[in-house]
């Protein structure tokens, strides 16, 4: 049990310069999960935690120890990885005692924590097994259960469900939730895929291009994204963006383009008076657009051709053509739209980004 | 499977594949016959009536017989044998070592090592042997195994390095990192993981190596001396003709002895012996 | 198999056990340096390094010395230049030696090639007994080339050759073929010999990256009208010219470089007519014990070992690139 803290940490290989000035505090029986496209410098990060990378600039300290210096194998972690990573010439058993046996325990010991782990995970038939005779998910749960055996005090997960397919990757991430919750560990966990990072962590680091972007609670980066970057990638189906122009108008200000004209809702009208007569971007959810119905402002409507029709069942995507802008919006199952029909979108105001131009910083 | 007519099959498959099969094994055979062969039979005119040179009706051991009791032919086997063995140890331990190294561990030169262990691989003893018999003479090696222990490895090493390097690149590199943060230093990451890993590719190059070194003439020619030092392609040649005269039956007899122990370990481990031979010629 | 991982209620008992972290013992100095990547990686390097730089590297150089010298056995010599170079280029029978190691690789390596990939492309069919004509086609190549040698030396005797013997009976000559007592025909029989050995390991190889081409390709062109030759030429040739190259290269380095065939053959005769390179190497530096010339023969064969390699790591080089 311990916190993890990194300080302006920075790695470089040759020419990349993969972590910029990475500082995080993780709490301890913090469950922190870090995100981003390939490249962003997630698992270089993790890499660095973990020992397997050198630090470049920088310092990382676990529980009350500087660990920069410390090889892996002293810095009292676990860790899982993508390809599982599984001795594939030792048994389930010796797989998960590998740890212990390296670290002298006495053999009772060993015994009385796999057949523990192994319990918690349902794998007391597997482990006289080899790995190769295991599937995807078997051998998922052995590389889970290899680290909870050894109580480290942090756990470090690099993309461990990647692997998986769609439905059994919905399973695990809960039995790693409710794992998590039991074993009161800090756990840093590496994904590629937002979904995964809203639902398991407390708090979410996205990343892009080796700097961090925002550090957050899930709803708090759904809700509030620092930037142009971090609300598009958060969210699925994206959020939409369309580039408008700030404009005033009988005494209030709108955000225009053509084909496409919307009041600026309240809440942001104090934050955009700078802007008048620039350039912004405005984002929108696609579940904050809706069918306009009669009761819905004026100001907050604007017509849309429908160009795509996605019926998921539980609901619609519809993509639609409003002026030169390419719009998604996710309506209810009920609605009966056709391709290339007329329809009119209202959005929800108080829902609505604003990012600047340039930054991209949200406003 | 496409489908052909059965005459095709017996022009274009069939009857080549055959004229392979028997002109590839007939010399074999030619070694056995004259080496059961009496002597009176292997020296009688080719023109002769009687002649019938593909078999024999009164076969006989009698060159076997000489070949162990009038020749040390024995000890040359296990000459043979021995440096065989010893300088394909050494050679795997180097070559897994380096190996390892190249293929693993990041360290400035690596690639310009890597290239001049690969020409090295390329470099043919025969550029060399003048000089190193120089060499072996200084070193006071000259006429004991050790000169060809020490200098086999010159040609084994390098492909057991090559070898091993492109195995090891295929094992996925997560497993040491996994066992360096389970508690084993890079080291010992090595010894308990990837080298058991390893194994069939350490079990292709050393069989590999064997064979070669097995195979090897012109250093043990130039090296040694003595007749009870010799291996056995250097024995066959040295000590079975003396002067201008050829004992064929004796010399087939220990050209079929001699290849046996290659031939036996090959048949054990065919599949690891091409997955060598493919395998040194790949990146 | 599915059951939830932190599920049951009696399983979280051992779980909560709280022992004491076994403690983290300073690591000793030895260990923190086998940590450190570069050491480490010096220490593994060093065995093969030591052996290679003191029998590769150090008789390279000292053959080019003694290339440069007049030494002979017993007799320490003296520097004397390219004197030893240019004595040989003047020597009739270095002269043939050296257009005789041209003549031998580029003939053997072709029909290797030829035969090797034809036999490459019968083994990639589906026969019975595969495995084990496949296994006995590589014993040319595995069985000591010295003794295989003379087996053929034997069928080639000037007076009890069965291949002789066959043609006679087969009505095909009438006299005696001289195999191993005319030049000529003694540079055929060696690379007949060569062939028969080199064959095997271009079949194995070059039918280990025919069994890499994934067969819907040849369904594919197939499809597309292409009949047996053109599936060949369009298809499978290309992909494989990569592991040909190599095959190659490697091929021509031990065709060029040969020794032991041409000893056990011929010895070099009749008349000195059949030496190549390392065998007429041999006989002056070794038989005749004048070091310093045949250590200038054996270097003859350098430029050409050069540009081999120089031309094989560029193309590995490219397909790393690539």
């Amino acid at each position: 049990m311990a916190q993890v803290m990194m300080k302006d940490l920075n790695k470089k290989y040759d020419e990349v310069h993969a972590v910029k000035d990475v500082n995080l505090h993780i709490r301890d029986k913090e469950f922190i999960v870090l995100v981003g496209p390939s490249g962003c410098g997630k698992s270089t990060t993790l890499r660095m935690v973990a020992g397997l990378e050198e630090i470049t600039a920088g310092e990382i300290t676990i529980g009350d120890r500087v660990v920069n210096d410390l090889p892996p194998k002293d810095r009292d972690i676990a860790m899982v990885f993508q390809n599982y990573a599984l001795y594939p010439h030792m048994t389930v058993y010796d797989n998960m005692a590998f740890g212990l046996k390296m670290r002298k325990f006495p053999k009772v010991e060993i015994q009385k924590r796999v057949q523990d782990a192994a319990e918690i995970l349902g794998i007391q038939e597997l482990l006289k097994r080899k790995p190769r005779q295991l599937s995807g998910g078997q051998r998922q749960r052995v590389a889970v259960g290899r680290a909870i055996v050894r109580h480290p005090q942090v756990f470090l997960f690099d993309e461990p469900l990647s692997n998986l397919d769609a439905k059994l990757r919905v399973q695990m991430r809960v039995e790693l939730k409710r794992l998590h919750e039991r074993l009161e560990t800090t756990a840093i966990y590496v994904t590629h895929d937002q979904v995964e990072a809203m639902t398991l962590g407390d708090r979410v680091v996205v990343m892009k291009d080796g700097w961090i972007q925002q550090v957050g609670e899930p709803l708090e980066l759904y809700g509030k994204p620092a930037n142009k970057f971090v609300a598009g990638f958060i969210g699925s189906p994206a959020m939409n963006f369309v580039d408008v122009k700030v404009a005033d108008a009988n005494g209030a200000l709108w955000a225009e383009t053509q084909g496409l004209r919307v009041k600026v809702p309240p809440i942001h009208t104090s934050r955009l008076v700078p802007y008048k007569g620039q350039q912004v971007t405005l984002g929108v959810r696609p579940e904050d657009l809706q069918l306009a119905s009669g009761s819905d402002p004026s100001e907050y409507v604007f017509d849309a051709v429908v160009d795509v029709v996605e019926p998921l069942g539980s609901e619609i995507l519809l993509d639609l053509r409003a002026g030169n802008s390419t719009i998604v919006a996710r309506v209810e199952p009920t609605v009966r739209l056709k391709v290339h029909e007329k329809t009119r979108l209202a959005l929800t105001p108080d829902r609505a980004h604003f990012f600047d131009l340039k930054t991209e910083l949200a406003i | 499977m496409l489908i052909e007519r059965t005459w095709k099959r017996w022009v274009y498959f069939y009857i080549p594949l055959t004229v392979f099969v028997v002109g590839t094994l007939f010399p074999f055979y030619w070694m056995l016959i004259t080496a059961i062969r009496p002597d009176a039979e292997l020296y009688r005119s080719w023109r002769a009536a009687t002649n019938t040179p593909f078999w024999t009706l009164q076969p006989t051991l009698e060159h076997f017989r000489d070949l162990m009791a009038k020749t040390t032919f024995p000890q040359w086997l296990w000459n043979t044998f021995f440096i065989a063995v010893a300088s394909t140890a050494i050679s795997l331990f180097c070559g897994l070592l380096a190996g390892y190294a190249l293929a693993r561990l990041r360290f400035p030169m690596a690639g310009a090592l890597g290239t001049s262990i690969f020409v090295t691989y390329l470099v043919p003893p025969t550029l060399l042997f003048i000089p190193l018999a120089n060499i072996i003479r200084t070193f006071q090696l000259g006429d004991t195994p050790w000169a060809l222990i020490l200098t086999y490895p010159t040609f084994l090493i390098p492909f057991c390095t090559w070898l091993l390097m492109g195995y090891f690149k295929t094992i996925p590199k997560e497993l040491e990192e996994c066992a360096r943060i389970d508690g084993a230093t890079r080291f010992g990451a090595m010894l308990r993981i990837i080298f058991p890993i390893a194994v069939p590719g350490i079990l292709s190059a050393g069989i590999f190596a064997f064979t070669l070194s097995w195979n090897e003439f012109i250093y043990a020619l130039v090296f040694l001396s003595s007749p009870e030092k010799k291996t056995v392609p250097v024995g066959v040649v040295s000590e079975l003709i003396r002067g201008d005269i050829y004992f064929w039956g004796q010399l087939m007899a220990g050209a079929l002895l001699g290849s046996i122990p290659v031939a036996l370990v090959y048949s054990f481990f065919v599949e690891y012996y091409v997955t060598g031979l493919t395998g040194s010629v790949k990146g | 198999m599915n059951k939830p991982i932190a599920g049951g209620a009696g399983s979280a008992a051992g779980l909560e056990v709280v022992l004491p972290h076994p403690r983290t013992t300073q690591p000793q100095r030895l260990t923190r340096l086998l940590e450190n990547e570069r050491a480490l990686a010096a220490l593994l390097l060093a065995p093969a390094v030591v052996i290679l730089g003191t029998f590769i590297a150090y008789p390279f150089i000292m053959g080019v010395w003694l290339s440069l010298s007049s030494t002979s056995v017993g007799n320490a010599g003296e520097f004397v230049g390219v004197k030893n170079f240019a004595k040989a280029w003047n020597d009739s029978i270095f002269r043939t030696a050296f257009g005789n190691t041209f003549f031998y690789t580029f003939w053997a390596t072709l029909f290797k090639l030829t035969l090797g990939m034809w036999l490459a492309l019968l083994l990639n069919r589906h026969f019975r007994g595969k495995r084990i004509v496949r296994a006995s086609m590589l014993l040319p190549f595995i069985v000591p080339t010295v003794l295989s040698t003379f087996a053929w030396r034997w069928m080639f005797d000037p007076t009890f050759s069965v291949l002789n013997w066959l043609l006679f009976r087969a009505d095909l000559i009438t006299t005696k073929l001289p195999f191993l007592s005319d030049g000529t025909y003694g540079m055929w029989c060696a690379i007949v010999v060569n062939t028969w050995r080199g064959m095997p390991f271009f079949a194995i190889t070059l039918l280990a990256g025919l069994q890499t081409i994934n067969p819907d390709l040849h369904e594919a062109s197939s499809l597309d009208g292409a009949n047996g030759w053109k599936r060949f030429w369009y298809v499978t040739w290309p992909l494989l010219k990569p592991v040909t190259i190599v095959v190659v290269v490697f091929s021509v380095i031990q065709t060029f470089s040969d020794f032991q065939l041409i000893y056990v053959l011929t010895g070099g005769g009749p008349a000195n007519s059949t030496h190549l390179l390392a065998t007429y190497a041999y006989q002056v530096g070794v038989a005749t014990g004048l070091l310093g010339e045949g250590a200038a023969i054996s270097l003859f064969m350098l430029p050409v070992l050069f540009v081999v390699v120089w031309l094989q790591l560029r193309y590995l080089r490219r397909m790393e690139g690539a």
